[in-house]
This record gives C-alpha cells, structure tokens and sequence, in this order.
C-alpha cells in the first residue's frame, strides 16, 4: 500500500466518523460473517446485515473493516446528519 | 399444541422454524438433519477454505439463541416419510410424528461416473465436514487438480492456491462457466486465475483416476496427459436430494414440485430451498435455485403457511452476488443460454433462470475488471451482470425486478459510443423519482 493510498484510506475514515453510519443490503448477504470477525469491537455485524438494520451502535467507531472486508458489497456507509442521531 | 417436523438445519429450515415460532408461541417444533454441525454459513466456507475467516467466525447463532427458540435438535438421518400416516421414520427405526413437515435437505453435489472416485483424495464441497477434510488433504499436498463449472469450483481453486497449493483447472470447453457468463467475462476470471498461479486446461476431460494404496496419485486426461496429484476436487453440479420425497410418493421432476404455497402434492407436506422446484411467474416454469436468499424466503413462507397464515410466494427475479477471482459479481434476471460442459446442471449459488434467456441483445461496457452487461429485451431489461464496480447493482436489481420500461433509453442503451453506466444512473434518477421502490 502506497503513501496515496493510506492517506485516502485515513480521509475516509477520518469523513466516515464524522458523519456515517453502516448500512446494509440484506439481499446480498450469505451471513459469512466476515464482517463480525473483523469488527475490533465485537459488534454483530452480521446480524444487523441479515435481519437490515443499520449498524446503530453507539460503539461503532466506523472504521471500515466490515464494509472493506465483505466479499458481497453487503455494507456501506450513509450519511446521516450530525444531530439527528443517526435516525434519518 | 400442533407438531412441526423440519427436515434440515438450512437456512430454509430455520427460517421457516423461526416463522413458526413467531406465529405459534406454543408450537413444538422439532428440526431434525444428517449435518452434525448445525445451521452455519454454507456459503461462508469459500472464505473458511481462503483462510479469511476461522471456523466458529461461520455460525451465526450462539446454542443459547437456539434455545430461546424453543427448537428441538435431532440429528439424526431420515429414511423414511409416512404421509398418509404422518410420521418419519429415522435410521434407528424411530418414528417422528407430525402435523405439518416441511422437507428443506438441500441438495447435494454431483458425483462423476469414473474409475477411482472413490479413493481418498477425491473430494466435493457440499458441507463444513467437507471443507475441513479439504484444507487437511491440502497441508500435504503439493498439487490438486480441480474439475468442473460455476462458482464452487472457483471457490475451490481459490481456496487451495491461497493455501499453497499449485492448482490445475480443468475445463472441458474453451472457457469458464460459458452459458452465465460471456466470453469477456469467462476472459476476466479466467486471466486473473492464471496472474494468481492457477493453470488452467482447456479442452481437458478426465479419463481415469489412479491410486496408490487407497489414495489418489495421479489423473491421466482424455487427451492422455498424465498429472500428479494428491487431492482432486469435482463441482460439476448439484442434485436436490429428492430421495425421500420419490420414495414417499411425492410429486418429483428435477426438485420436488410445490404450489404457490410452497405444499408438495402431499397434504401438510411442505418443501422448501435447494430441494424445491417452484413456479417462476415470468416463465411459467418450475425451475430449481440454488441461493442463499430465496433459500431463506421460501422457508419463512413455509412456515408461515404450515402454521395457517396462507401466505403465497412468488418466486423474485434471481440475484446473487458472488466473488470470482477476486472479483464482487451481482447476477440478476437472465444473462445466458444453454448448457455448460463442465457441469450437469445447477450449481451452488446458482439459478436455472439465468439461463432462460429470450431474444435479447447484450450492451456492455468494460473499464479495467469492472464490467456491466446489460441484456436489453424490446421494452424492459431482462438481466443484468455487474463485476467489479457494483454501484448500479441495486438499481439494476428495481429496473429488471419491477419490469421498468426502458424505452426512452433504448436506443441509447444500444450505441456503442455512449457510457452504459451513466446512461442507466440518469435513468434510474428519473425512474426511482417516478415509481416507489421498496
């Protein structure tokens, strides 16, 4: 991984923990749980994937892992706005 | 107290436990199966054999989530349905009464009719039990040879070339998975397979296996070419696992056949999954899927119409997405035609309906390895292929589901020298605006 790389890498996530939270697609989801495995802080991922509910934790810190990790395109990040708390 | 029987731990099967459950809190529900590890991500073990997740990372219930269900576990394998009498009967000669059955056993790989398949080294992957005894026939081996189609083949070149393992590829035609994907596309996979280390043999049938002392040695070609080899895997397709349901007198083509309300032709017998054959509105057709998501449906309509809320179920425009060679592929409606030399039939992670494709004519664009094929009918889209890039997957999915009418982009979707991506982003705008999508 090139310098480039990391500091796009580090501006998204940087953005992402501003203001996203993770979304799922369901319908793309086999319920591997790749992304449960790779979450540093032990949020079930997979289960909000499978069952269509945002990752809505206030623990999730929005790294990334689990959308860059997901085989399937499962996850991404949505924009909320910074004071609705995460409802919209 | 009604009695559910389940056969199998599937994901038709828990859902459709699951769907019982929340409507007939009283229920005793009882899934019985042959799988001695219980419900897990079939799909996940591409990503077990590639080392990217560990075993207990497959199993998306803890024991505890089991019981709160207040699902009773038999494994145990069935021999026999009595429908008349309403009661299965196991290998220890027990009998399971019933109420209402739902059979959900899936399907199993295909084997091939050749001297030596039996020995030790020649594996399938149909369950966690096989994927174990891959990755411990792969730590001694130096090379393997794997034959067959569609995505459970790739899943084990993948899976042992990540581990070490000098992977020969055998395809009995010119290219890979030629009735899904087009010639562009088998080159993509194929071309990043080679970059990785794979060696892939065109035109190349198995003749003969050999063995010394009860393992496999070697592999020797129709073409009489002779390879080493310790492990030889085989995923030329899939078989519903229909047995039961012949010998108990039930309605039985390639799956077994089931109603809208997914009931096989026995009363308070229900099939659902990999086992069913189920009606495809757009093509009147009983076809046979092999995916994750409708496999999940079809069961939770099942068990809601077993526990009396009549709920029919209209079979989706087939979507799935996989990886292939590295690479998130969506597959949605109808993209090919024929038939595949290197597999049987259906596959895992597959559909019979992405081949039933009517006249239609294919746009495509290529940037890199992100590709988008479009099969453009006469008012609507009927497929789509998306690898690479999956941004207009989604979208794609609305258009071809929900029939949009494509033609004030028609024309344009067909001129070679304007950009399919953007072309389909604009129209979804307008479209999705227009129309409610769920």
């Amino acid at each position: 991984m090139n310098l480039n790389q990391i500091f796009r890498q580090d501006a998204t996530r940087r953005q992402a923990l501003a203001s996203g939270q993770v979304v799922p697609d369901s319908s793309r989801c086999v319920q591997c749980g790749i992304c449960s495995y790779h979450c540093p802080l032990e949020i079930d991922v997979r289960r909000h994937a499978w069952e269509g509910r945002p990752v809505h934790s206030s623990h999730c810190l929005t790294c990334g892992e689990c959308v860059r990790r997901c085989p399937r395109g499962v996850l991404r990040f949505e924009k909320i706005g910074l004071f609705d708390g995460g409802q919209s | 107290m009604r009695n559910y029987v389940i056969i199998g731990t599937g994901p038709a099967g828990i859902a459709a436990a699951q769907a019982i459950r929340a409507q007939d809190s009283r229920a005793n529900i009882v899934l019985v199966g042959d799988e001695p590890f219980g419900y897990y991500s079939r799909p996940g073990l591409a990503y077990y054999l590639t080392g990217e997740i560990p075993e207990n990372g497959l199993f998306p219930y803890t024991p505890a989530e089991f019981n709160q269900l207040g699902l009773r576990l038999i494994q145990s394998q069935v021999t026999a349905i009595h429908p008349a009498e309403h009661y299965l009967e196991n290998q220890a000669g027990k009998r399971l009464p019933y109420d209402r059955l739902l059979i959900a056993v899936g399907a199993q790989a295909a084997q091939m009719k050749i001297s030596g398949i039996e020995l030790e080294g020649v594996v399938t992957l149909d369950n966690l039990g096989d994927a174990r005894q891959i990755l411990k026939l792969g730590r001694g081996a130096r090379s393997a040879v794997v034959v067959g189609g569609g995505i459970t083949a790739l899943e084990l070149v993948e899976g042992l070339q990540s581990r070490g393992v000098k992977v020969h590829y055998f395809l009995r035609g010119d290219r890979y998975w030629s009735n899904v994907l087009d010639e562009t596309e088998s080159r993509i996979v194929e071309e990043r397979l080679k970059s990785e280390g794979v060696r892939i043999h065109y035109h190349t049938e198995l003749a003969q296996i050999q063995g010394k002392r009860g393992r496999v040695s070697a592999v020797v070609t129709q073409n009489g070419e002779r390879l080493d080899c310790r492990l030889l895997a085989v995923a030329i397709g899939i078989r519903p696992r229909t047995a039961l349901a012949s010998a108990a007198g039930l309605k039985v083509e390639r799956g077994i056949l089931v109603d809208e309300y997914l009931q096989t032709s026995a009363a308070d017998i229900y099939a659902a999954g990999d086992v069913a054959q189920v009606r495809d509105p757009r093509s009147g057709l009983w076809v046979l899927d092999s995916l994750w998501g409708p496999a999940r449906e079809q069961g939770h309509h099942a068990g809601l119409n077993m526990a009396g809320v009549p709920t029919p179920y209209i079979k989706a425009v087939p979507f799935n997405v996989t990886r292939l060679a590295g690479l998130t592929t969506t597959i949605i409606g109808t993209v090919g035609r024929g038939q595949d030399a290197d597999l049987l039939g259906i596959a895992r992670g597959d559909s019979e309906t992405w081949r039933q494709l009517p006249d239609a004519i294919a746009a495509q664009s290529d940037f890199e390895v992100n590709r988008l094929r479009l099969m453009v009918g006469q008012r609507h889209l009927l497929g789509a292929i998306l690898i690479g890039d999956q941004t207009l997957s989604q979208p794609l999915y609305h258009l071809v589901s929900q029939n949009a009418d494509i033609t004030p982009i028609r024309d344009r979707l067909l001129d070679t020298r304007l950009k399919l991506g953007d072309l389909v982003a604009a129209f979804w705008a307008e479209w999705s605006s227009n129309h409610a999508t769920s």
